[in-house]
């Protein structure tokens, strides 16, 4: 950006407007951050303050916004070639990289710093240590390095739970430990299924996810290996005694359900009935981390209000 | 895009916004604006929780 006198340069000014810096937040997974976060707030056994956990609620919603913005200042390039991507701010030409950079890193610092401020500090470095996860070891390393970006990766978005405990407890829990876990091991199936379909995509823009480094057959096996290791961890919060036996049930149809669908994606190799299938498992990934999450903040939200004991 | 020339006659050249960019800006501020106010009752809220109830009682009393 130039504004010397004398020079004919058209200086840049912007037009975006507000909408365009809230689509640098990458809103919806920010909602997914904010839905997985009351989860861990409301596993929180004894009494909860709602206006301190609403506040530390927003403080990590802010903070997954912060790392969407430096993903897509880090990302612009390649976002510009995938379809999926190519209408964000920065490809699209609404926002350019180095305002995305700015309001990226002054919302990090602003969410951390509420954080450590109505919650811990605990909680604050967590957070701190999550925008770091994902923006520097994620999206600037791994991501355009190894086909086991997202495995590693995932951990990022397995953190707000624990993040949301920290901060009404000021500790970390095994039970927060299992949701961090129930999201971590779920994620490479979620992105696995999407990659399949989309491997041509990613393969335009170097990502070298595992369709298109290791082949779709490696692919299809390592989504049934960690489908098989997901069953066990969806149930964890009932077999570790802080989720209900309704919760146990739910988890486990939902678990064999994924498997089922996994074994069918492991199966069909071929033609569009073999995407359709990909496809199939892909939503239903995220319908099954929606339900399990829901019954367990449905069932938390009660015991919390006295209804269930 | 240039200004009018000044007393001394020169001509000065500047930066005049057009509709669409006073515009956006117009919003931004406005979006900043409503957020710095967000910022300050969310702290407002934060410390009357975290004081309680007893913040009305004067330790005199």
């Amino acid at each position: 950006m130039s504004f010397v006198t004398g020079t004919r340069a058209e200086p840049h000014i912007s037009i975006a407007g507000p909408r365009d810096y809230f689509d640098l937040l990458k809103p919806r997974v920010m909602s997914l951050v904010i839905y997985t976060a009351i989860g861990g707030v409301l596993i929180v056994p004894g009494p909860i303050n709602p206006v301190l956990a609403i506040a530390a609620l927003l403080a990590i919603a802010a903070g997954a916004g912060a790392s969407g913005a430096l993903n897509m200042w880090y990302d612009a390039d390649i976002d510009a070639i995938m379809r999926r991507t190519r209408k964000r701010p920065i490809p699209s030409g609404r926002i350019t990289r180095q305002e995305a950079l700015a309001f990226g890193l002054t919302l990090a610092a602003l969410a951390v710093f509420t954080l450590g401020i109505v919650a811990n500090w605990l909680a604050a470095s967590l957070l701190a240590f999550t925008i770091f996860f994902y923006v520097i070891i994620y999206s600037m390393w791994l991501k355009r390095a190894t086909p086991q970006n997202i495995v590693i990766g995932g951990a990022a978005g397995a953190f707000p739970p624990m993040v949301a405990y920290a901060a009404i407890t000021g500790t970390i829990s095994l039970s927060s430990l299992a949701l961090f876990a129930l999201i971590f091991i779920w994620t490479p199936p979620h992105f696995w299924a999407l990659a399949l379909v989309k491997s041509e995509e990613y393969a335009k823009a170097g990502i070298p996810m595992l369709p298109t480094v290791a082949g779709p057959d490696r692919t299809r096996r390592d989504i049934l290996l960690y489908t098989l290791l997901l069953v066990p961890a969806g149930t964890l919060p009932y077999l570790m005694g802080f989720a209900s036996a309704f919760y146990g049930l739910l988890s486990a149809a939902l678990g064999l359900c994924f498997l089922v669908l996994a074994v069918r994606v492991y199966r069909n190799r071929t033609g569009d009935i073999a995407n359709k299938i990909a496809m199939d498992l892909f939503k239903f990934s995220i319908l099954y981390l929606f339900l399990l999450f829901a019954a367990l903040i449905l069932e938390k939200s009660l015991v919390h209000l006295n209804v269930l004991v | 895009m240039s200004l009018p020339p000044d007393k001394n006659g020169q001509d000065k050249t500047g930066i005049v916004l057009t509709p669409e960019q006073k515009k956006s800006r117009d919003h931004r501020n406005l979006a900043i604006a409503l957020a710095v106010g967000f910022f300050v009752l969310l702290f407002y809220v934060v410390t009357i929780a975290k004081l309680g109830p007893g913040v009305l009682t004067h330790p005199a009393e």
